[in-house]
């Protein structure tokens, strides 16, 4: 039996960005907010000193800051047919774990989805008409708008220190930033980051083919910088250990040295670690959460932390997770497509090509995570006619450069031999003089790319498994086949003295790390019949409970996901502190 | 390495350095200053291996069958030449042996529980052994394979026998004993050879750095706020490389 705690009024499930943000937010109203975190404590100056954090092998190659496998994992297939087995190991995606979640390793691309994301269905139809959106496509609208979601960009923007130039602002197009940008209503709020050869190069040749090159929007601090809540951020010291480390120059904006210890200057919230929330418990009536059972993993103790309101803000596959463990929301069946809870998961698809310069070094050791020159002109550029490709969404290519950590990092031509002494020469030769132009490709949902429990396999508390049901479907190989052309032009222009084959990603597996945007599987929306949220992020069916994160996204696009995570976080907790605490109940 | 010499010797390797855990207090920290430019780098200043830094020798998991394998493995893919000594002296089989006798090896972070299938390429490894069982099965399949083809141990296999065998075994061409897959043994293999080659020589292998050196990666780096602004034009910054155990 559980041990039952007094109750909170507020109980926040992980303390990531989401949950760092909602704490803070919601500390000044003086009710008692106590955040469950599955992890362990994060203090950067320890945890992240140098040379400790400066271990390839440790962090990147065996994962020390993210989620153990061995204790919970998800199982996947790539199509219904087949059995899904449990990813055994990490690899395609990676999810964090501890104080900071994610957010406390990731590389710091920020970016705003623009408005056609956000009305994604309508737009498309409005355009290219109704017939262009395929059948098995439920494609649909987030129930907010770009302009809605503005200020909400703006306040995340610079509470994490983005480092970027506008392109939009207020309607004036600036040429150095994003042209293609929707509108904003102020410069970001540090100046880019410097450009190292390879973006150079890049941006020379974009430029020469009619494109519009800028550089990329990131938490790479380019300055030193205080945040509106007077949290320091150092500046980026371009040291090449990124994304899958801490930052001990705390230049990444990470919820550990800004809204984290923010929050917790309020003594009404509590920070619990090492507590695994297993389940969310309901009333006899199921539609009112009662609060939530965690095991306290220090001692496998199980506890019942009752609470008025519940917010799930862990990772989104953790999100969905526990709304299917705990019945939150009615599962989506694929066969009758119905039901809400795992309907449109989606991942991120690609394709890259590598350059091989003889004469030029990149240094690619002096790298920082986001940073990068891009091009939205086959993305965000809404002017781009999507008939001519087929498909919906788009690319944004980029050529980056976030480290040169020679575990991972060592390009070679092909043909080069995996061994030997010519490989060795090989891998000396090219290390220096490599540069990949990658892009990033849109997932629209499709209705058999979905989350649900897994029949067989279990996690350490005996639960199912979720199991991952995903393939890049036609929508995604018309993407990325068009990009793969894009980026091989660009190559070819660029000059190099050898190229590889531009490489688009067909299909999926788990095992080479891509990307860890996952989004969907509990989507925001305006019909309780295709989202499990409403556009507050709140549970249509059990009003207490408020989901954050990416699992509220109906479809993900070829951006990185942080972006509208912290903006919808903060919109969340407006309509909280300003609406459902005055009046508790649906706000639809 | 003569064809077929055993290499488990004791007396020899104690002398072979790394940046083990006893060196790592003496040594300072450097600051990463640049050095003589691109060419600089030439592979002279990549070998030998100093003997500054002893670190203990011998296996504490490789029984001696396996690391006659190992050395051999790592010997016939990072041979002796104008780059680098060969694998065995800058501690690639030590690399590999203290992985997998370390938590790694005991399946730390890998999900473990049945029921156990083959699966699909895309669903990754699905066999029900850890690194360090994955190792003592597969060492033993490839030497049986290698008897019934070649008459001998893989360690006593001419070049060429070699490299058809790892050829072989990396192409999945290659079922080993008792229905091991050969590829999933091969993937672990070259996974932990580079590694040892290019990971931090406080685990053991890349010993001096000398991997680093070769490609011209300067390690534990710190500052590179200022060599942004001046290495951004093609030109190769050129640092003598720094290892956790230098900052220590």
């Amino acid at each position: 039996m559980a041990t039952k705690l007094p109750p909170v009024d507020i109980v926040i499930v992980g303390m990531g960005w989401t949950g760092g943000i909602l704490a803070k937010e919601l500390g000044p109203t003086g009710l008692k907010i106590t955040v469950l975190e599955r992890g362990g404590t994060r203090v950067p100056q320890n945890d992240f000193a140098v040379p400790l954090i400066r271990d390839e092998l440790r962090f990147s190659s065996r994962h020390d800051m993210m989620m153990d496998v061995s204790q919970d994992t998800y199982s996947i297939r790539n199509n219904p047919s087949e059995t899904a087995l449990p990813m055994r190991r990490l690899g395609s995606f990676l999810p964090g774990e501890g104080v900071g979640g994610a957010g406390a390793h990731w590389n710091g691309v920020t970016w705003r989805w623009p408005d056609h994301e956000l009305r994604i269905r309508s737009k498309y139809e409005e355009r290219y008409g109704k017939n262009y959106i395929p059948a098995d496509m439920p494609l649909q609208d987030w129930g907010v708008t770009g302009e809605e979601i503005e200020p909400y960009y703006d306040r995340f923007e610079y509470v994490a220190g983005i480092s970027g130039k506008a392109g939009n602002l207020k309607g004036q197009i600036q040429k150095e930033g994003n042209a293609f940008e929707d509108p904003r209503s102020r410069e970001y709020p540090l100046p880019p980051l410097l450009q190292n050869h390879a973006s150079q190069l890049f941006t020379k040749t974009a430029r020469e083919l009619g494109y519009h090159p800028f550089i990329r929007p990131t938490a790479n601090a380019s300055q030193p910088y205080t945040n509106p809540d007077g949290m320091k951020i150092g500046q980026c010291q371009y040291c090449g250990f990124c994304e899958r480390f801490g930052c001990e120059a705390n230049a990444k904006g990470s919820p550990l040295i800004t809204v984290i210890p923010v929050a917790m200057r309020n003594p009404n919230v509590e920070l619990r670690t090492y507590s695994w929330v297993t389940k969310v418990l309901k009333d006899s009536t199921g539609k009112k959460a009662t609060g939530v059972q965690y095991v306290n993993t220090l001692t496998g103790e199980e506890m019942e932390q009752p609470a008025d309101l519940v917010i799930l803000a862990g990772y989104i596959l953790s999100n969905v997770h526990l709304m299917l463990l705990s019945g939150i929301g009615k599962p989506y069946d694929s066969q009758t497509q119905t039901g809400v809870i795992g309907k449109n998961y989606a991942y991120q698809a690609g394709a890259g090509v590598t350059l091989f310069f003889e004469d030029r070094s990149f240094n690619p050791f002096i790298a920082t995570g986001g940073w990068g020159t891009s091009i939205d002109d086959f993305h965000t550029n809404w002017n781009f006619d999507r008939t001519k490709h087929g498909g919906i969404g788009g690319a944004y290519i980029t050529v980056g450069g976030s480290h040169g950590r020679p575990i991972s990092y060592r390009p070679l031509p092909p043909g080069t031999p995996q061994w030997g002494s010519d490989w060795k020469r090989a891998v000396a030769k090219w290390y220096q003089g490599s540069l990949n132009i990658s892009a990033s490709a849109s997932v629209m949902p499709n209705r058999i790319n979905y989350l649900d429990l897994d029949p067989t396999y279990t996690n350490r508390f005996g639960q199912p498994l979720m199991r991952m049901t995903f393939e890049f479907r036609e929508n995604e190989h018309k993407l990325v086949r068009h990009a793969a052309e894009v980026i091989g032009g660009i190559g070819k222009a660029m000059n190099p003295t050898l190229m590889s084959k531009p490489a688009p990603r067909m299909t999926w597996s788990v095992v080479p790390y891509q990307s860890t945007h996952n989004t969907g599987g509990a989507v925001m929306g305006t019909d309780p019949n295709s989202s499990a949220l409403n556009r507050h992020l709140q549970s249509w069916d059990v009003s207490n409970v408020f989901v954050t994160g990416a699992s509220a996204f109906p479809h993900n696009s070829g951006y990185n996901p942080t972006g509208p995570v912290g903006a919808l976080a903060y919109r969340m907790a407006d309509a909280i502190r300003e609406k459902y605490l005055k009046n508790p109940g649906s706000l639809i | 390495m003569a064809e077929g010499k055993s290499r488990v010797d004791v007396a020899r390797r104690q002398f072979l350095g790394g940046a083990g855990v006893a060196g790592a207090a003496a040594a300072a920290a450097h600051a990463l200053t640049p050095v003589a430019p691109a060419s600089a780098q030439t592979p002279a200043q990549a070998a030998p291996p100093s003997n500054a830094q002893p670190q203990p020798a011998g296996y504490t998991f490789f029984k001696p069958q396996e690391a006659l394998f190992i050395e051999a493995v790592v010997d016939h893919m990072v041979p002796k030449d104008e780059l680098t000594p060969s694998g065995t002296d800058i501690g690639l089989a030590t690399y590999i042996d203290r992985a997998l006798a370390g938590s790694w090896g005991k399946g730390d972070r890998l999900y473990m529980q049945g029921p156990w299938q083959r699966g699909t390429a895309n669903q990754g490894y699905q066999l029900p052994l850890t690194p360090a069982a994955l190792y003592r099965a597969g060492i033993e399949g490839a030497n049986a394979h290698c008897r019934k083809a070649y008459g001998q141990t893989f360690d006593r296999c001419t070049a060429e026998q070699k490299e058809t065998f790892l050829r072989e075994l990396s192409g999945g061409k290659i079922t080993l004993a008792g229905g091991l897959p050969g590829r999933a043994f091969f993937t672990a293999l070259y996974e932990n050879v580079m590694e040892g080659m290019f990971a931090d020589p406080i685990y053991g292998g890349n010993r001096d750095k000398v991997c680093w050196k070769m490609i011209g990666f300067p390690g534990v780096s710190a500052n590179n706020a200022e060599n942004i602004k001046t290495y951004n034009d093609g030109r190769r910054f050129a640092a003598n490389p720094v290892g956790i155990a230098d900052m220590s």
